[in-house]
């Protein structure tokens, strides 16, 4: 049995008003993903691709159209309920890792659940940090880490809230090749193993092609939805039946 | 709303939003590491104007304190009876039944000449007899001077006088006719404040010589007073109450220790509510340096904010952990500033000395320091609150797109509504400290006003800066001048800490400068300069001969005769003085009149209503006598109303025939009450010469031989009256020069956080020039052009704003023209624009001596 939406997206659009025009950045979007499903949306820059996942993540509202997530209805909750669905359901990794630099790493890892009431978070943290590879690191700031390991403890931050979905933004972005793969390989087990949907905005069609589907986007439209063949999706596949 | 997200907005009601949630506290300690020592900064801010609240705030309770203790000691007996009079029989008969112990004093003004120096001088006489004070003491050199001057032909006498002459103890003195010997100095009268002594410094002899000096003679002003100490039993405020008709009807005036209690308190509580204002004034600037350092600081946490939103954060909960911080940093600022303030007050005591007529002990009040805490805090919350309220805005999206700006609700009713909050807050604090809605609104309207000029001149410095660009300058200009207007610039800020501190100096200096201004010129362009007053008709003449014969002319030669008021309309002043629904001043209604009587104006003089009536004919004429007009406003009297004087125990009835405005700013006398020719020349009088002495050297050598020839006659002259007024401006210029260097030590720390918090901002623009090949000595230039720019302008608006200040000071309030002062403010603007290129340089050291990536590093 393959199971409901975890991300639904219907008929998105985005407009901003430039003086007397209106100017179009996403225009009538529709896709839906399932639990476990990885998807990569591409285009070329002012495509709406970050356009796209802010909608999707609830960091912003669309024009017309409607996005639910776990199938929650993001279109009328107010800002601090969309908080809410974020800490409870959605995990970030960003181009810029976006850690808080007066953190440690272990502090950054502990925040949504400690945003959610929870105590007896360190432990969980630890262990993160710890299948990231930086159980050495706990109590180094930002500052201390190479690019890479910020972006490591991202990613522990990403997945401790157990969240239903994970959206990426450009993940390697700001890492150079030898470091890029293996945040890839961590990112992709990582969510193999939460079994975590992911939303994965991209330039690179490489990194793309590692997940099941492709949307590519181009002036603010989907011009390509297709699905790709590798051992990810074979193994999501697999997993799902 | 679908079903399902109605459900989960219902479910998700906010957990644990609260400032008391932990997680809020430990993110507050979390975010504030690595930056701990710029918050202190913006902490010291507010500490200094804590300190100087809570260090006046305590001394005002010490002192109300000390008024309640020494209260005895401030009047040094239990009742006090004055008479301008000497006391009639039926008085002393009065005095006698009412027992007790008693002293006799009799005051007056009299010139006192030092043979050894061979200086004359003005000074108060007091002829003691008796035991006071009762409670209290005097306090002398040597102290058993205290009591040895009381008998035989031995003088106190002021120690300010004796060191302005250089007469020592044992030394001898001359008052009037008789020769005194200087038994000790007199350092300090129970209930009198040192400063008192500049009005006139004192003399004590005992009252057995009075008569031998020949001082008192017809004319002379003086004060007869009786001190009484009764056995615990009496009750003086009873007593009095008691005794009313006939005070009343003798025109006596008393004192008991309770209205002399309620007068000091009075005078010490405005003394010290004035003072208050000042440092809240500094507590103010220490608030606006607070917004602008909470400003920066959320701007710099905008990506943190949005990362916590994008994790799940609920706004209230970004909000409170900032909100935390400011809190915690008011109230470290609140504790550091109250125990500074503590530490302040016991260096009060010596700085207001002059103006204390009790002694002072610097004890802890925990309400002053209650109350200047609770002010700290309070202001701190206000003033961070404003930029706070921008996290409420913050988007998460900033997480995705560095660029995105956050729009600000143009109407937030928030932001309003803490507007107005800090408005209520600085007039409830002035309205408190003034004890008056309407000098309340006054302080802060003009505290308003300041600083909204201030911020329309950094406004207007910032447009004209960039529309005016000097495109032909060298790049180093361009750039230092550039930073006035580019994003994140310091100039608001800068220009507020600045340009206020500025301003309070330079207000001071000019106000000061114009009234000493004024007195200096009432003796300008051959106006009158010394004055010869107490003269017997019998001396009238040889006095004038004798100023002839220094070669100085005689200006004026004036007739004074003393009468008290009886009647106005018919109604007897005394009926007046009881009617509760009169406007006319009671003061206006006791006072004994010093008139004069002449066929015309002087040339001070322009009537402004009815006529001048020049002589008196016939004895049956009306008297048409002429009033000055700001005693004809006390009386609410006016041309045509009946005056019936009561000269010296004969009835005069007469008839207001003219108002006349009159210059007092001159020297020469001028009088209340002027009689036309032909009705007082047959009264008791005495005479008033004028003169003008071209020197110092001259008009004293006039002065000693006058004295010599004619002991009883006093002289007053110009230098004196500018030396008096000098010394006293000179003592409130210290204490308000003391009070606002709070103000001025929080703008060098708001001005020194302003530069730190903008310390990044520069660092990543210097490491940028250096990178591109700017040298050390460029960026070291620039840096200090900013500053210049910054000290200047800024300098330049408080002065132009203290200016406009004084001015209407001058014109307002002191009824005067102002008087610029140039040479005075040119240094001001340069000492200010040196101190802001050197603090501004100081702060960025560190950054042009190291490696561009060390900075970056280090700084991150």
């Amino acid at each position: 049995m393959i199971s409901s939406p975890v991300l639904s997206v219907k008929n998105l659009s985005k407009s901003y008003n430039s003086g007397d025009r209106t100017l179009t950045v996403l225009s009538h979007v529709t896709f839906s993903l399932a639990k476990a499903a990885t998807c990569a949306i591409v285009g070329p820059s002012g495509s709406g691709k970050t356009t796209l996942l802010g909608l999707c993540a609830g960091l912003d509202r669309p024009s017309t159209g409607a996005v639910a997530i776990h199938g929650i209805d993001l279109e009328n909750l107010d800002e601090d309920a969309r908080a809410k669905i974020r800490n409870e359901f959605v995990g970030f990794v960003f181009q810029n890792f976006q850690l808080m630099p007066t953190l440690t790493a272990l502090e950054n890892v502990m925040v949504p659940l400690e945003l959610r009431g929870e105590s007896r978070v360190k432990a969980r943290a630890a262990e993160l940090l710890h299948r990231v590879g930086l159980e050495k690191r706990l109590h180094h700031y930002p500052a201390q880490l190479s690019g890479g390991e910020q972006q490591r403890v991202a990613l522990a931050r990403a997945f401790i809230n157990r969240p239903k979905i994970l959206f990426a933004d450009e993940p390697t972005g700001n890492l150079d090749a030898e470091t890029s793969e293996k945040i890839v390989h961590l990112l992709f087990d990582l969510n193999r193993e939460a079994r975590t949907t992911l939303v994965l905005v991209t330039h690179n069609l490489e990194l793309a092609q590692r997940t099941q589907r492709i949307i590519r986007l181009k002036g603010g439209a989907v011009i390509a939805d297709e699905s790709t063949n590798n051992k990810y999706t074979e193994n999501v596949l697999v997993e799902a039946i | 709303m679908s079903k399902q997200s109605k459900n989960y907005a219902l479910k998700t009601m906010p957990i644990k939003l609260s400032l008391f949630d932990p997680w809020i506290w430990r993110m507050a300690a979390r975010d504030s590491r690595n930056q701990r020592r710029r918050l202190l900064l913006f902490m010291s801010s507010i500490a200094v104007g804590i300190a100087a609240l809570v260090a006046i705030s305590s001394v005002g309770k010490n002192l109300d304190a000390a008024i309640d203790e020494q209260a005895k000691a401030l009047l040094g007996a239990d009742l006090l009876i004055r008479s301008r009079q000497p006391f009639a029989a039926t008085t002393e008969a009065l005095f006698d039944s009412l027992g007790g112990a008693q002293s006799r004093e009799v005051g007056f003004a009299s010139m006192i000449y030092f043979p050894k120096s061979n200086g004359t001088r003005l000074a108060r006489i007091r002829a003691l007899a008796g035991d006071f004070p009762y409670y209290g003491e005097f306090e002398t050199a040597p102290s058993a001077a205290a009591t040895s001057f009381r008998t035989g032909q031995h003088a106190l006498v002021e120690d300010a006088l004796l060191l302005q002459y250089g007469a020592a103890v044992g030394d001898s003195m001359k008052i009037g006719a008789v020769k005194f010997q200087i038994v000790g100095r007199l350092k300090k009268m129970p209930g009198e404040s040192s400063a008192s002594a500049f009005f006139g410094p004192r003399v004590y002899f005992p009252l057995a010589y009075l008569e031998q000096t020949q001082l008192v003679q017809r004319g002379s002003q003086i004060t007869y007073a009786v001190y009484f100490k009764f056995d615990r039993a009496i009750d003086a405020k009873k007593l009095v109450e008691a005794i009313k008709p006939h005070l009343e009807q003798q025109r006596l005036r008393t004192e008991t220790v309770e209205t002399r209690k309620a007068e000091l308190g009075q005078a010490m509580r405005n003394l010290t509510n004035f003072l208050s204002l000042v440092g809240f004034i500094a507590l103010l600037l220490g608030s606006v340096g607070v917004a602008s350092a909470v400003h920066v600081y959320i701007k710099q946490k905008l990506s943190a904010i949005a990362v916590l939103r994008c994790l799940g954060a609920a706004t209230r909960q970004t909000f409170n952990i900032f909100l935390l911080q400011a809190l915690a940093l008011g109230l470290l600022g609140s504790v550091v500033g109250a125990a500074i303030g503590v530490y302040i007050q016991t260096l009060l005591p010596s700085v207001l000395s002059d103006f204390l007529p009790v002694q002072l002990e610097a004890n802890i009040s925990w309400p002053a320091i209650a109350e200047g805490m609770l002010a700290g805090l309070t202001m701190a919350l206000l003033f961070a609150l404003l930029p706070l309220l921008a996290i409420r805005n913050i988007s998460p999206l900033l997480t995705l797109r560095a660029d995105y700006e956050t729009t600000a609700r143009a109407r937030d009713p928030w932001r309003w509504l803490l507007y107005a909050l800090i408005a209520l807050a600085i007039t409830g604090f002035a309205m408190r400290q003034m004890q008056g809605w309407l000098q309340g609104l006054i302080f802060a309207a003009a505290v308003g006003a300041s600083f909204g000029l201030l911020s329309a001149a950094a406004k207007l410095l910032t447009v004209m800066t960039r529309k005016f660009f000097p495109d032909g300058w060298s790049y180093t200009w361009r750039q230092g001048l550039a930073n006035l207007f580019r994003p994140h610039n310091q100039t608001l800020m800068l220009m507020l800490a600045i340009g206020f501190g500025a301003f309070l100096i330079s207000t001071l200096y000019l106000t000061q400068h114009t009234l000493l201004r004024q007195v200096s010129l009432t003796g300008a362009d051959e106006q009158p300069n010394l004055v010869f007053f107490d003269i017997q008709p019998d001396q009238q003449a040889e006095a004038a001969e004798l100023i002839r014969a220094s070669g100085l002319p005689v200006m004026q030669q004036v007739p004074i005769v003393t009468m008290r008021l009886e009647k106005i309309n018919g109604r007897d002043v005394r009926e007046l003085q009881k009617d509760s629904t009169t406007t006319i001043s009671g003061w206006a209604l006791r006072r004994e009149y010093r008139s004069s009587y002449r066929d015309s104006l002087n040339d001070n003089e322009k009537i402004i209503a009815g006529k001048f009536q020049p002589r008196v004919k016939n004895s049956a004429d009306t008297i048409f006598v002429s009033l000055e007009k700001d005693i004809a406003e006390e009386l609410k009297a006016k041309v045509g109303d009946e005056l019936v004087f009561d000269v010296q125990g004969i009835a005069m009835a007469t008839r207001i025939g003219s108002v006349r405005e009159v210059d007092w700013q001159r020297m020469m006398p001028s009088f209340f009450v002027l009689f036309p020719q032909g009705v007082l020349e047959a009264a008791p009088q005495f005479h008033v010469i004028v003169t003008r002495a071209p020197s110092n050297e001259q008009s004293a050598r006039l002065q000693q031989a006058m004295v010599q020839r004619f002991p009883n006659v006093s002289g007053i002259d110009l230098a004196l009256i500018l030396n008096t007024v000098d010394a006293i401006l000179n003592k409130v210029a210290f204490v308000i020069r003391f009070m606002a260097l709070f103000s001025i030590m929080t703008g060098l720390i708001v001005l020194a956080g302003a530069v730190i918090t903008s310390r990044y901002q520069r660092i990543q623009e210097s490491v940028l020039l250096r990178t591109l090949g700017a040298n050390r000595r460029q960026v070291l230039r620039i840096m200090a052009i900013e500053y210049f720019f910054l000290g200047g302008f800024a300098a330049l608006t408080g002065l132009l704003l203290a200016t406009a200040a004084s001015w209407a000071l001058a014109v307002l309030v002191f009824e005067t023209s102002f008087a610029p002062a140039a040479l005075p403010m040119l240094v001001i603007l340069i000492l200010v624009m040196g101190l802001t290129m050197l603090i501004g340089l100081l702060n960025s050291r560190g950054i042009i001596d190291r490696p561009p990536l060390e900075v970056l590093r280090a700084e991150a």
